[in-house]
């Protein structure tokens, strides 16, 4: 890092330098400390992990994932946490419009309450959907009489997972909507376009990048849940388990092989995740000027 | 994410604007060296007050050592003045040895089954191999066996192990891979069917197959299991340890549930043992002895068969405590399966008979 | 529910319309009809009221069930005691690293251009996304017995998995983005000018951040904090995998609520799991609070 961190701008033929030349001081200083710091604890347990991995060699990796109950859970945790960031993207998305557009009692607490899921704990989360979703709960008593059993099931899961990733769909798109501009509504609904031609063809297009944006963050949170899950899953091989519980179990079947391999997976998974959310917002600023 | 590239004006800088950042480096290696202490200080204060025990146990002993904790605290009170804190923790007893294996300090450990203290020995060494032969009846305190917990009136009309793999039971009981009690149930069941058919491990292999099959929930530890059927409702049985079933019935009313005993089931026997390592380490070597020697007193026994454990000497034991427990043809897992050492490997290590029965149970389903 | 025809501009919603003056021409379409609005509004509250705000109503109907004195009972066991003390401890002390860290980070981002730099921002937003289970992981391979420092650590007599350091560890992990995050975007947008200014009006660096920086992101920094304590504090399973649930020792809040609940002691269960919720709601409280009078001040984009 430099350590010129006062160096003259006015040096302008000088040669080329790591950090452009600025009046403010302590970047050396805050950029090192960063640095260090996020290497310390984020960098180095993560390569931990990779290198552990790396000792398996591609193949053991493979052949411990492509095994039937690691892919019968990846397969859990990636279907359902598709499906409920499905449902997030929609619901949220109709959350996003509502709050957005209309006005109506109790707006602002609407508003504050999309905000739940991400505060409270999840381990408190799961103990409350249990007690709502078992068959002698809330809503688990009133339909077990009709044969649906909803915890315990991958339908609890599912149910988990639309609470914990409620949020970001929701927050994804307000900023835009409230931005957007509403001549361009008037303008089409000029050229003869009905209410839904208006919506389908210019308004939703546009909020696509942030329902986009959302949907990969509601599915990154909840193809890593765990807390919240486990109190209401079942946790039945083939069935109802999910991925991060599997990883728990190999640990605890002292098979650091299998909890590794997993892991390294599932990491893997996120960071394409997270570049695919970054390459959306980038195309998205580009494209928009906004998130 | 969500940066905008930002437009650096430059002006020209102050020499002394460089040496102002010196303050604020020396505050940010202070409060480092602040955290830094604080988090390496933490565990040697918590350390240095009175004697502290860790007992690592499995799931359903939470009520008993909340129990024999008081009562040796008080004892070993009056007879040393040392004030003594036991704390413990309790889980599916495959996950607590490998805490212990990872690093956890337990000062004794006290699981399910002798094949994760043998786990422990092997893949640790904090305790040496023949750790069982240091206390009597196999460094087992107390033993229990395997029951079933029904519904009241057993709907259901189970009343023995093949009675769950009939189509159409729910069976509740956790994931021998993490839990020892689970271990036992299933060796149990095994046992059963390779004495009923004078051997025949195909058959034995079949019908546990077949009870698994009925499982719909497989949670890690016992008392999870016990969760999911008593509170949550879920299942017509519980395969379960006779303490946790009569434990379930005395929580949750007597009119609720009842207990079955099938024709055949397996001494179960949960050991306790000293962790050398860590008792050397931690200079707690005396009282973890006198701990362990406290289980087999007629106090603790005491304790023992009112939290509905079979007591190693029964002579000190209330004999209304001993009465609840109900009569059954009992086998032990040395005389059946060869030990733990063999049980583990043929059963439960990967790829092992486990194994098989789920993932053909996966394809059926 | 009103029957109006769609054509009719929808009064008294929507942009503040001037006054109906006679129509020629029926005004472009550019809000739903009051029926429309009403199911969408229905059906947002209706989601939101099942999915959100009935768990939040079920961890205190359970807490208060048996009445209030149970409920406080929950509270006198020595071990709940030692986990909410614990709790505290952890968050006492990540908390503040994760603050100097973020404003560090968001100092050098913000303010600076150097190459690498959404690399930089990339990988420090990479705790979101990693699994909480694999954030414990990777510190028992690290500081586990059979991990890579676990001899060193164990020939020096220093213990971190199954600890307090361990756990701290991990949650200094899971809450590491938490404060950069809601600085970065709103130091970016202020730019550079005003800490130039007071440069050259003499005051030195540290001055300069204390007295014009500070101000400008006290709101966003506060709103951090606050995200990176709420999860700090309620963070179950990156610290479930770390800390060998020893009651009184390595038992944080929300670990002691899985016990509890497989203890059949629901009610206490559910009770600590009440503080956690309480917390959560004083945070939310706090957060729509600044985003009501400051919102200006917070960053604007702004993703968790």
């Amino acid at each position: 890092m430099t350590a010129t961190a006062s160096a003259s701008p006015r040096a302008a033929a000088a040669p080329w330098r790591f950090r452009q030349p600025s009046a403010l001081p302590g970047f050396g200083l805050t950029f090192g400390f960063a640095v260090t710091w996020l290497s310390l604890i984020v960098l180095i347990p993560l390569a931990a992990l990779v290198m552990r991995a790396s000792g398996l060699g591609l193949d053991g990796i493979w052949r411990i994932t492509s095994s039937p109950r690691v892919l019968a859970a990846l397969q859990t945790s990636f279907g359902l946490s598709l499906a409920a960031a499905a449902v997030n993207a929609v619901f949220g998305l109709l959350v996003a419009w509502v709050l957005t557009r209309y006005e109506f009692p109790g707006r602002r607490l609407l508003d504050a309450v999309v905000d739940l899921p991400f505060a409270l704990p999840t381990a408190v989360a799961g103990i409350a959907l249990a007690a709502i979703y078992a068959p002698n709960g809330w809503i688990g008593g009133l339909v077990a009489p009709l044969g649906i059993q909803i915890a315990f099931t991958p339908l609890g899961i599912f149910i988990a997972l639309v609470f914990v990733g409620l949020p970001f769909v929701v927050r994804t798109v307000q900023p835009v909507l409230a931005d957007f501009d509403r001549e361009i509504e008037e303008a089409s609904a000029t050229l003869g376009a009905t209410r839904r031609q208006t919506i389908v063809r210019v308004v939703l297009p546009a909020l696509l990048p942030a329902v986009l944006t959302g949907f990969a963050l509601a599915f990154g949170r909840a193809v890593g849940e765990y807390g919240s899950v486990i109190f209401i899953a079942g946790n039945l091989p083939f069935k109802s388990e999910i991925a991060p519980l599997l990883i728990v179990i190999q640990l605890e079947e002292f098979n650091y092989a299998g909890a590794t391999a997993i892991a390294t997976v599932m990491l893997a998974i996120s960071f394409l995740l997270l570049l695919a959310i970054n390459l959306l917002q980038a195309f998205s600023r580009r494209r928009f000027g906004h998130v | 994410m969500l940066l905008r590239p930002i437009a650096v004006r430059s002006t020209p800088a102050r020499p002394a604007v460089h040496c102002a950042a010196a303050p604020a480096a020396a505050r940010l290696a202070a409060l480092l060296v602040l955290g830094v202490g604080l988090i390496c200080g933490l565990p040697a204060a918590a350390r240095a007050q009175a004697v502290t025990l860790v007992n690592v146990s499995y799931d359903p002993t939470r009520e008993l050592y909340r129990a024999v904790n008081d009562a040796f605290a008080k004892e070993w009170q009056a007879k040393t003045g040392q004030k003594v804190t036991i704390r413990t923790s309790h889980g599916g007893s495959g996950r607590q040895a490998r805490s212990v294996i990872d690093g956890l300090d337990a000062d004794v450990v006290t699981l399910a089954l002798a094949g994760d203290i043998d786990a422990i020995a092997r893949e640790s060494k904090r305790l040496p191999a023949d750790w069982q032969t240091r206390l009597p009846n196999n460094s087992s305190p107390y033993t229990s066996t395997i029951v079933l917990l029904v519904r009241k009136g057993n709907p259901k009309g189970i009343k023995d192990w093949d009675d769950l793999a009939k189509p159409g039971v729910q069976v509740i009981t956790p994931n021998p891979k993490t839990s020892g009690g689970a271990r036992w149930n299933y060796l149990a069941a095994w046992a059963f069917e390779l004495d009923r058919s004078g051997g025949d491990a195909g058959k034995a292999k079949a019908l546990v197959a077949a009870i698994f099959r009925n499982v719909p929930v497989l949670d890690t530890g016992a008392r999870g299991s016990t969760t999911t059927f008593v509170q949550r409702g879920l299942g017509d049985v519980l395969v379960a340890w006779e303490n946790e079933a009569f434990l379930a019935k005395q929580e949750f009313g007597a009119d609720r549930f009842d207990i079955v005993y099938p024709s055949l089931s397996i001494v179960a026997e949960p050991p306790v043992a000293l962790v050398d390592q860590v008792v050397d380490k931690r200079g707690t070597r005396a009282v973890a002895q006198a701990y362990l020697a406290f289980l087999y007193g007629p106090a603790a026994q005491r304790l023992i068969a009112s939290h509905f454990y079979r007591p190693f000497r029964p002579e000190h034991a209330a004999p209304e405590d001993l009465a609840r427990f109900g009569k059954t043809r009992l086998v032990t897992i040395d005389g059946v399966f060869g030990g733990w050492a063999k049980a583990q490997a043929e059963h439960f290590a990967d790829g092992a008979v486990f194994d098989q029965i789920y993932q053909a149970g996966a394809q059926g389903r | 529910m009103s029957d109006q025809p769609a054509a009719l501009p929808d009064e008294g919603s929507g942009r503040p319309a001037a006054r109906p003056t006679p129509v020629i021409r029926p005004r472009p379409t550019v809000d739903e009809t009051r029926a429309t609005k009403a199911i969408l509004i229905g059906t947002a509250v209706a989601f939101l009221a099942l999915f959100v705000v009935l768990p939040l109503i079920a961890v205190f109907a359970e807490a208060f069930r048996r009445g209030v004195d149970h409920y406080l009972e929950s509270f006198a066991d020595p071990d709940t005691q030692a986990a909410i003390r614990l709790t505290l401890t952890v968050a006492a002390i990540a908390v503040p690293l994760n603050l100097v860290f973020g404003i560090c980070a968001a100092w050098a981002i913000a303010k600076f251009e150097f190459p690498g730099k959404s690399l930089l921002t990339t990988l420090i937003d990479l705790p979101f996304s990693v699994s909480p289970v694999v954030s414990g992981l990777v510190f028992v391979l690290l500081f586990g017995a059979q991990g890579y420092f676990g001899k060193w650590l164990a020939a020096h007599d220093l213990q971190i998995v199954f600890a307090v350091p361990g756990i701290v560890l991990a949650t200094v992990f899971v809450t590491f983005p938490f404060v950069a995050r809601e600085l970065i975007p709103l130091m970016q947008e202020q730019g550079t000018a005003e800490e130039e200014a007071a440069l050259t009006l003499g005051a030195s660096g540290l001055r300069t951040f204390l007295t014009v920086t500070l101000p400008n992101t006290k709101w966003a920094l506060l709103y951090g904090v606050l995200l990176c304590n709420a999860r700090a504090m309620g963070e179950f399973g990156a610290v479930s995998v770390v800390s060998g649930h020893v009651r009184g020792l390595t038992n944080t809040m929300p670990l002691h609520v899985e016990i509890l609940y497989n203890e059949y002691n629901f009610v206490a269960a559910f009770a600590v799991a009440s503080l956690l919720a309480g917390l959560a709601l004083v945070t939310l409280l706090a957060k729509s609070v600044l985003e009501w009078r400051y919102g200006d001040a917070l960053g604007r984009t702004r993703l968790y």
